[in-house]
């Protein structure tokens, strides 16, 4: 039985979508200062053992724990420890770059419009802030979900396929962000398809 | 490291500012509904009958069966397109419960529809005759009727929101659960027209209001998070 | 004390429970029904008031008490299976749903023809024929919620949740149909239901509900274990039992 009490365990999660096994008993277990790569075929689980790690899907065997404590017990205080960035950019095409980033981020804590504006320039789409999210390409829109990430100020990441649409140097600064995240004590559990290279430590997960 | 979180109440004012900001960017989608339901009432006329006097005798039916018809339109909407592209889940993620993120959408949905049905109506109601001393009774009503429905409709769309058709399924569920509504409603502006008090009814629309006020938002938070799994 | 509830919620020991109470159902049933419908049909006087025609009674009031049963048995296993997580719970409900919407239909149909002798017209809306109606449109949503999912879990999740939603209206739709409809007596007067009977008329009509209970009961546990073999079928007991 392991159990990091000090970052995340997820413990022997068996999870059903009607007749299929998706989940087969898997556990994992990610520290401060670590990254935990999830990788696999396509249809091993991985978007579903993420969902199982933010909260949104309830496995029907195991348990995750946060800190040493169950998340179904302490979901708030969870959910504001963390960023989950799904394979859609969640974005409302009819608001701005900069709305969308005020109200999501506003939900967990006050952020002055001076800060966001600041995240949106770290990801490079400072011009972007006041577009409506619907004329941005995909990889502005990969880009400004970064910065709603670095504006969270969440020390756990979870991020879906954070590469997808994005240009080398968009890839660049995405490894760079995870790299800074990770140095500074943060954890980051991201499903990616190909080897992330990292200076960071980091670990690999392996679905069937 | 993270501050310690929002108020529930601040994050409702949140959420309903932006799905406010939201509508106002597509006003034809507001429109929709509201031509709708002038349409729905021109079709009784010139089905029955063109004397105002006949009319009269209708017009709570056709006025109330109206709305709600223009209301289920719109309540698809309530939760489909945050649940199309993600928001849902980030909105589920935000430390808030799902429950306060149900009744501020819920309301601000009923600002842009339902209270929107309820201002239109003075001109529907003239359209069928009723008398101006009938009004009062029909907005009151109409208010905590279409709010009722609002909360009827959050459970409904809660449960359909991510299946395909799934507008017809929600007139199916959300129709049987509004009977009293038209039921009480209707008699209340009846009532009105007649001359006779029409307040045991509308007493009778504001307690099935307060309890589905109570009761729908744990309901419909429930919906959500089945629709979220 | 509470280990046969908590066993309930093993597949195969249910799946043997209701095998073994089918056969004690269907025979109290058929004595029942068999003392109530001779002695309701053919013994009991006619009525002073309708004549023969009052003796549809017999079967329209006990399957209108039926269908209401089978809704509050399908709101209740409904939310047994989403407090305790007992998929059982859910069984019971998808099992439970058709059953009462047939009990609903046969209430229409019996009042509908009782309807043609008292009023002349097939149909009248009185209060209980249009609680009725509206018992069936609740019925007809529930049963068509859950396969609008692909997964099974979550349609009987949403059914649950609607039959839930459902069973605390009905009373506020049962009321509400009553008020509109003193409202609006027309030239129908409702007297499907007799207050005040003898008892060689009232003997009967308990004997029919009874009689109606335990069929419900016998069919319940019949489709219960259809259900329970269809949604356990990749165990290994299932294999077992069909093979035997």
């Amino acid at each position: 039985m392991n159990s990091a009490v000090d970052g995340l365990c997820v413990d022997r999660v068996h999870v059903w979508r009607g007749d299929r096994h998706v989940l087969k008993g898997v556990s994992l277990e990610l520290r401060p200062r670590e990254l935990l790569q999830v990788a696999g075929p396509n249809g091993a689980g991985k978007t579903t053992l993420l969902r199982v790690a933010c909260g949104l899907l309830r496995p029907e065997q195991g348990s995750v724990a946060w800190l040493g404590k169950s998340i179904a017990s302490t979901q708030p205080e969870y959910q504001c420890a963390l960023a989950y960035a799904s394979h859609e950019p969640a974005l409302k095409g009819d608001l701005t770059a900069l709305e969308n980033l005020h109200f999501m981020v506003g939900l967990k804590r006050r952020a002055a419009v001076a800060e966001l504006r600041d995240c949106l320039g770290r990801a490079g789409v400072a011009g972007c802030a006041d577009l409506p999210v619907r004329v941005l390409s995909a990889g502005q829109r990969r880009r400004v979900v970064m910065a709603r990430v670095l504006a969270a100020r969440a020390v756990l990441w979870l991020l879906d396929e954070p590469f997808t649409n994005l240009d080398a140097a968009g890839s660049a600064l995405m490894s760079g962000l995870l790299e800074e995240h990770v140095a500074g004590g943060g954890l980051a559990l991201v499903v990616a398809h190909h080897d992330l290279n990292l200076r960071a430590a980091q670990r690999r997960l392996e679905l069937q | 490291m993270t501050d310690t979180g929002v108020s529930a109440g601040r994050a409702m004012m949140l959420i309903m500012h932006r799905d406010l900001r939201l509508s106002f960017r597509r006003p034809e989608q507001l429109l929709q509904p509201l031509v709708f339901f002038l349409i729905v009432t021109t079709l009784f006329p010139l089905g029955l009958s063109v004397q105002l006097s006949l009319l009269r005798d209708m017009a709570p039916g056709v006025l109330w069966v109206a709305a709600l018809l223009s209301s289920l339109l719109s309540l698809d909407s309530l939760f489909r397109s945050d649940a199309d592209d993600g928001t849902l889940e980030q909105l589920a993620l935000s430390g808030q419960s799902l429950t306060t993120i149900a009744i501020a959408k819920t309301l601000a949905h009923w600002l842009v529809s339902g209270a929107a049905l309820v201002l239109v109506s003075p001109v529907v109601a003239i359209g069928l005759g009723i008398p101006v001393s009938a009004f009062a009774t029909m907005l009151l009503g109409l208010s905590l009727g279409t709010l009722t429905l609002s909360w009827l409709g959050a459970i409904g769309a809660g449960l359909t929101v991510g299946l395909r058709r799934g507008n017809v399924l929600l007139s199916l569920i959300v129709l049987p659960l509004a009977m009293p509504l038209l039921i009480f409603g209707a008699g209340a502006t009846d009532r009105a027209i007649s001359g006779t008090s029409a307040a045991g009814a509308l007493y009778f629309l504001a307690s099935l209001c307060v309890f589905t006020s109570t009761l729908a938002p744990f309901a419909a938070s429930a919906a959500l998070r089945i629709a979220l799994d | 004390m509470w280990t046969w509830f908590y066993r309930l919620a093993s597949p195969p020991h249910v799946y043997r429970v209701a095998a073994t109470l089918t056969p004690w159902f269907l025979t109290a049933a058929v004595f029942a029904i068999g003392y109530g419908a001779i002695a309701g049909l053919v013994f009991a006087p006619p009525d002073y008031q309708q004549g023969d025609a009052f003796r549809i009674i017999y079967v329209h009031a006990p399957s209108g008490w039926i269908s209401m049963f089978a809704y509050s048995t399908m709101a209740v296993a409904g939310a047994i299976g989403l407090i305790w997580h007992m998929k059982m719970g859910y069984a019971v409900a998808a099992a439970v749903a058709p059953i009462g919407a047939s009990f609903t239909v046969l209430a229409l149909v019996t009042g509908s023809l009782w309807g043609r002798p008292m009023w002349g017209t097939y149909w009248a809306w009185d209060p209980r024929l249009t609680s009725e109606l509206i018992l069936l449109f609740l019925y007809v949503g529930v049963m068509s919620l859950r396969p609008a999912f692909e997964d099974g879990n979550r349609g009987d999740r949403a059914a649950a949740l609607l039959s839930i939603v459902g069973v605390v209206n009905v009373p506020i739709i049962h009321y509400s149909v009553l008020w509109w409809n003193s409202l609006h007596q027309g030239a129908t007067v409702a007297k499907l239901g007799q207050p005040l009977m003898p008892p060689s008329m009232l003997l009967p009509l308990l004997s029919m509900m009874l009689g109606f209970m335990c069929f419900f009961g016998a069919v319940l546990c019949m489709r219960l274990r259809g259900e329970v073999l269809n949604r356990e079928r990749q165990a290994t007991w299932v294999r077992e039992a069909i093979k035997s």
